[in-house]
């Protein structure tokens, strides 16, 4: 091939011609089934080159033969996933909610399903793990304001509250300073009478029994004579360590002052019963469910 | 012994294509001490290859009775009276560690006996020779036939079919019992032979016998030569203490034939014991001539040591001029110093020690192995929740494991903040006061375990709780520990 006939004289074997450091290399030639398997491999290459979508082009790209794309297998994939999983999620939406509890492969099966459908639809409000925010109740606590059996619940994520649905939740705290209902002397007064109620320390100097009074007077109808709270009207109970919005004199005086009205979607549109159930027994299984 | 090249014996390849041919190599039969032992352990390599899936091993009813089954549906590796899980495929990384080791020990010791003597390439290309030779018959034959091969008559064509027919055979037998270890052997067999079996059976017998057949067939020296990494890497491990099938010639050179040897020897002038007969050429599985020095084809089988040793004994002279030699022996010896062989020295007693380390840490890993395990994660998000009643709860996903071989009814209970109480979603039932739950067989279970601290018992920011699991019936325990958070 080349003009180099330098020998090594110790191997008797021709070299390349090549010399680093004063070290000639050998000329050992790779065998034969070597070289085919390696020009097989380039013949390969450009196979794959026509068959699958692989060179870019200006705006888009060559498509290939085969009208292979790596998205559409995946969309396959996912539609293999549910129909394997169809069966089971049949079976769930035929169990009566209490049940789905009892039964180990449902319970497993609702709460991985709940589990991505809450990441996917609800964390954005609730946070990941249902742990809420200011404004948005903690899923994993034993309060509820519109109640905390599987029922309750279900009820909830499938109408919402104040959703603008038919059946949703209604029902708000008013807004009894904006109203001009009390006064902000009031508003102050009666605030610190509800933090008394859960045991919290109240503002030096002020009138119990005026608080006790001007509550008595207009927050029972809601929130109960024992301020327990009322599940049917969405009112908390005031007495447990479980505030919403917050429990400090100033968060309560801007409650009472303008009322709070949160709003929970209603689902029943957008996802089917078989995952509002899984949803719900997920929900229900944080360990707040009643 | 690399004497400087006759310039007039020089092979010009220069101008010749980028590849070079295969060599063709005529093995020829041998008989000796290392060719039976070759023979001894071909026939134990291959009878636990294919007769080991029939194995049988009591495990109890519903459990699998195969010795060594490879259960990949149920994610269980079996092996006699081990199981294992999954999580436990460390004892697999354990177990290449010491394969790791012991060649890297034997490689001290002998130099490339694995090559020679226990390599799957090995053992079956022997094998395909042993077929080879029996229809073909010996190096002379086959080579005469194969330089015919313009006139091939119908019986040779009959030959060669014969041949790649029973090759083909024992590759398709080397693929077969390959599946036997992912299946029940008996049961994979009828569904074999009534064409039941998985389709990822056949496609993993189609591949076994392709390879079997074109590695042991077609390639094989080839396959030591050029494809394998075990020679590059040898190359830096061994010492001149490794013992390697070496030709001793400071006691074969000069070499001339026989007669003249003994002419020149009653002359009383120097002269070697090789009579370059080229009996160790022949009978080389890789075609070299070991005379040339060790080198990296050489698969150190030790069959050119029994060809040179019945040659020396039909000459009457010392055998071993070819054997299991170091290279500070060629050297003593030169010297007139007599030979030294150690075994035991540092490299060789680091290696078994390492070995024997190892070993250990598995067996004590296999015998204090539990059967009942609990693994537990603390909610992240959540880490704590206030309840309503100002008492503080912690969430926690554990998995339960059961590696008997029934069901068991477990107790959950948890030591961490006082009076805290336990609930487990899921659970089975409460009894006296203590969740329980029904542990399926072979199995794991996940479960939510809910642990609530009174407000009054006020724990600290992060104390301590630890989960303990108890086999009621069997009294086993298992338990874990973790951490109680406080918001
Ligand atoms: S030189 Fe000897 S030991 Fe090495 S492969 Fe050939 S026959 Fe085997
Ligand atoms: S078999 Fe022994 S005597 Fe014959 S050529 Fe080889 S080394 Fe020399």
């Amino acid at each position: 091939m080349t003009e180099h006939s330098d020998i090594d004289h110790v191997s008797g074997r021709s070299t390349t011609g090549h010399q680093w450091d004063g070290i000639k290399e050998l000329n050992t030639p790779l065998p034969r089934w070597w070289v085919i398997t390696f020009y097989l491999t380039i013949v390969w290459a450009i196979g794959y080159w026509i068959v699958y979508p692989a060179w870019p082009l200006l705006r888009s790209h060559t498509t290939g033969i085969w009208n292979y794309s790596t998205r559409a297998e995946v969309a396959n994939e996912l539609a293999n996933l549910e129909k394997i999983r169809g069966d089971k999620m049949v079976a769930l939406g035929a169990a009566p909610l209490e049940e789905i509890e009892k039964n180990p492969a449902l319970l497993a099966l609702a709460r991985a399903r709940g589990k991505t459908v809450f990441g996917d639809n609800c964390a954005p409000c609730h946070g990941s793990g249902g742990a809420g925010a200011k404004g948005y109740p903690n899923l994993n606590d034993d309060e509820w304001v519109w109640g905390g059996s599987l029922d309750q619940i279900m009820q909830t994520i499938q109408f919402g509250v104040r959703s603008g649905h038919a059946k949703a939740h209604e029902g708000a705290m008013l807004a009894f300073g904006k109203d001009g209902i009390l006064k902000k002397d009031q508003i102050v007064t009666v605030a610190n009478y509800v933090r008394s109620l859960s045991g919290l320390s109240t503002a030096a100097g002020y009138d119990a029994a005026a608080g006790k009074k001007i509550f008595a007077e207009n927050c029972t109808s809601c929130h109960g004579d024992n301020a327990k709270g009322n599940q049917e009207l969405g009112a908390p109970d005031l007495t447990d360590k479980i505030w919403l919005f917050g429990s400090d004199e100033a968060t309560l005086v801007e409650t009472i002052s303008n009322g709070r009205a949160g709003v929970m979607p209603a689902w029943v549109d957008r996802l089917d019963p078989s995952t509002i159930k899984a949803l719900t027994v997920y929900v229900h299984s944080l360990g707040g469910g009643k | 012994m690399n004497q400087p090249v006759n310039p007039t014996d020089l092979q010009l390849d220069d101008d010749g294509p980028l590849y070079a041919a295969q060599k063709k190599v005529y093995p020829q039969s041998v008989s000796g001490t290392f060719r039976r032992t070759k023979w001894g352990l071909m026939a134990f390599c291959l009878g636990v290859y294919y007769l080991l899936p029939f194995v049988r091993w009591n495990r109890g009813l519903g459990a699998p009775d195969q010795a060594v089954l490879i259960d990949l549906p149920n994610s269980r590796f079996y092996f006699f009276f081990i199981e294992l899980w999954p999580q436990e495929v460390y004892y697999f990384t354990g177990l290449l560690i010491v394969a790791a080791l012991t060649l890297f020990l034997m490689n001290a010791v002998g130099g490339r006996i694995w090559c020679g003597y226990l390599c799957p390439q090995t053992v079956w290309t022997d094998l395909f020779y042993a077929v080879e030779r029996l229809i073909e018959g010996d190096r002379r034959e086959r080579m005469r036939k194969d330089a015919a091969k313009g006139t091939m008559k119908l019986e040779r064509f009959a030959e060669i079919l014969l041949k790649h027919s029973i090759w083909l055979m024992i590759a398709w037998w080397t693929g077969g019992a390959w599946v036997l270890y992912f299946n029940d052997a008996p049961t994979l067999v009828k569904q074999l032979v009534t064409f039941q079996a998985p389709m990822i059976a056949y496609i993993w017998i189609g591949i076994l016998t392709a390879t079997t057949y074109l590695l042991a067939g077609w390639m094989r020296e080839q396959v030591c030569v050029y494809m394998c990494p075990w020679p590059r890497i040898q190359a830096a491990l061994t010492d001149e203490w490794a013992l390697n099938v070496t030709y001793k010639y400071d006691r074969g050179e000069a070499r001339t034939s026989l007669k003249k040897a003994n002419e020149l020897r009653a002359l009383g002038q120097p002269v070697g014991d090789c009579i370059d007969c080229y009996q160790c050429v022949a009978v080389c599985p890789t075609g070299i001539d070991i005379r040339n020095g060790s080198q990296l084809d050489c698969i150190q089988c030790g069959l050119c040591i029994d060809a040179c040793d019945t040659v020396m004994n039909k000459i009457g002279r010392e055998t071993r001029l070819i054997g299991y030699d170091n290279d500070i022996n060629i050297h003593r010896r030169a010297a007139g110093k007599p030979p030294i062989y150690r075994i035991v020295r540092p490299r060789t007693v680091t290696y078994a020690v390492m070995i024997a380390a190892v070993g250990a840490i598995m067996l004590y890993a296999m015998l204090t192995r539990t059967l009942l395990d609990i693994n537990v994660l603390h909610d992240r998000n959540p880490v704590a929740v206030k309840l309503a009643d100002g008492s503080i709860r912690n969430a926690y996903t554990a998995r339960l494991l059961n590696k008997r071989g029934f069901d068991r009814v477990i107790a959950i209970d948890v030591d961490g903040p006082v009076n805290a109480a336990l609930h487990v979603v899921g659970a089975d039932s409460v009894t006296q006061d203590r969740p329980m739950i029904v542990l399926a067989r072979d199995t794991t279970t996940e479960l939510r375990l809910l642990v609530t601290a009174p407000a009054e018992s006020n724990p600290a920011k992060s104390i301590p709780v630890r989960f303990r699991v108890t086999d009621i019936g069997l009294g086993e325990v298992a338990s874990v520990t973790d951490h109680f958070v406080a918001p």
